[in-house]
């Protein structure tokens, strides 16, 4: 049985939160939730991450990025990327989404937010500058894996929105 | 033989479609009809990239004679290659791009689904990691044949080629090999024959609601899931290849 917990060792944290994602630089890793697990093991600290998108070029980036972090607090370190279980954006946490929302990406909604707005339905996404949700979707596929174009009809302003996975 | 070797040519099986497939929508990387579906093909030939490495990161793990996933993917000889002819099939216009991406996805989205039940544990962690991609390129395809089916009498008679043409190819995709029948018999396989009748009714819904004419043709190529290719693939292998073959051991 694969557990959705994470299992962070608390003195870690304060160091994973200064790692962010190369292509997102506002959201931490742990307030994306791709770090599933951070442990001491015999004096290595052994990290578990998880892709958002199987071809999510930043993961190298990332496990290098913590590798250093680790090694400036003087902690020899161990990455493993794991699938199961799948990253889902319901692991982003409030704080998280906040900071998205801060840089401009509107933060993801239920998995069929973009598609209602395609249908004619509600007009649930938010523009992240003017607050209007007189918004429509440009493209399922934005400038990353992770992200789809939106445009506001309200202040015409092009934004991103990051996608729901479930 | 190897130990495992039905398990490992069930991997390649399924992961040589998705590089294929990846490789065709790679090629539309700054020659899509527009900016927007241009980022699309490409992020949706990352998303089929990353699920490659995966597979052939496990397929290496199991063949367990130094071979690494780059090995894999690059370095094998056409024959060797084992994807359905559907995806090789060149991107002669928009229109074929979508249709072969849609009768794929279609596939893809049936088959994964019941790969997340196999009881190799790899397996299905890749397969419920890849559904949720995948779920946004059947998304994307099917709206596509929507617009383009039920758009301009051009964009219609276009569609209806492309469908007439690469239809010839669906069949295969339900085609079982002696490694797939061993596998579904271990548990660990999908029996996609039993996926057929339900492409193909799914299929057909999304083409009538296109205005489209589903093909009454019974006549099917096959051959890709043996490594007999059409023409196109050594073309498409030549391009995949060339710098592993020009600058062997290269890294990025």
């Amino acid at each position: 049985m694969v557990t959705e917990k994470q299992h962070i060792d608390k003195t870690l944290i304060p160091i994973l939160e200064r790692v962010s994602d190369p292509e997102i630089p506002v959201l931490s890793i742990i307030d994306m939730g791709v770090v599933r697990s951070a442990v001491f093991e015999n004096n290595i600290v052994k990290v578990q991450i998880t892709p958002t998108y199987s071809g999510c070029p930043a993961m190298d980036v990332i496990g290098d990025d913590i590798k250093k972090a680790l090694k400036d607090a003087g902690y020899q370190s161990e990455i493993k990327l794991i699938l199961a279980p799948a990253w889902t954006t319901d692991w982003i946490t409030p704080r998280g989404r906040k900071a998205l929302e801060d840089y401009g990406i509107a933060a993801p909604l239920d998995a069929e937010a973009d598609k209602d707005v395609l249908l004619h339905g509600k007009r649930l996404v938010k523009c992240p500058q003017c607050g209007s949700t007189n918004t429509k979707l440009v493209s399922q596929f934005g400038s990353t894996a992770c992200k789809a174009l939106f445009k506001c009809d309200d202040c015409q302003e092009p934004f991103d929105y990051f996608k729901c996975l479930k | 033989m190897m130990k495992h070797e039905n398990l490992y040519k069930y991997i390649i099986g399924i992961a040589d479609n998705s590089l294929i497939l990846g490789q065709r929508m790679g090629e539309l990387c700054g020659h899509g009809p527009s900016l927007e579906t241009d980022i699309a093909c490409t992020n949706i030939s990352l998303d089929l990239f990353g699920q490659v490495r995966s597979y052939y990161q496990y397929a290496a793990k199991i063949a367990g004679d130094n071979r690494t996933e780059d090995d894999i993917a690059m370095l094998r000889k056409e024959r060797e290659y084992v994807n359905v002819l559907l995806v090789e099939q060149p991107n002669t216009d928009f229109a074929y791009i979508m249709t072969r991406h849609f009768l794929f996805d279609m596939y893809h989205y049936m088959f994964l689904q019941e790969l997340q039940k196999s009881q190799d544990l790899t397996l299905s962690a890749i397969a419920t990691k890849s559904i949720k991609e995948v779920s946004y390129h059947l998304r994307f395809s099917t709206d596509w044949i929507k617009r383009l089916g039920d758009g301009t009498e051009e964009s219609h008679s276009k569609m209806q080629n492309a469908i007439d043409d690469l239809w010839t190819y669906t069949d295969e995709l339900f085609h079982l090999t002696d490694a797939d029948k061993a596998m579904v018999k271990a548990g660990v396989g999908v029996d996609v024959t039993k996926l057929k009748d339900t492409y193909y009714t799914k299929v057909s819904e999304i083409l009538q609601e296109a205005t489209l004419e589903v093909p009454e043709s019974k006549y099917f190529q096959k051959g890709g899931k043996q490594g007999i290719h059409t023409e196109h693939m050594g073309y498409l292998l030549a391009e995949l290849q060339y710098m592993q073959r020009a600058y062997p051991n290269m890294e990025w």
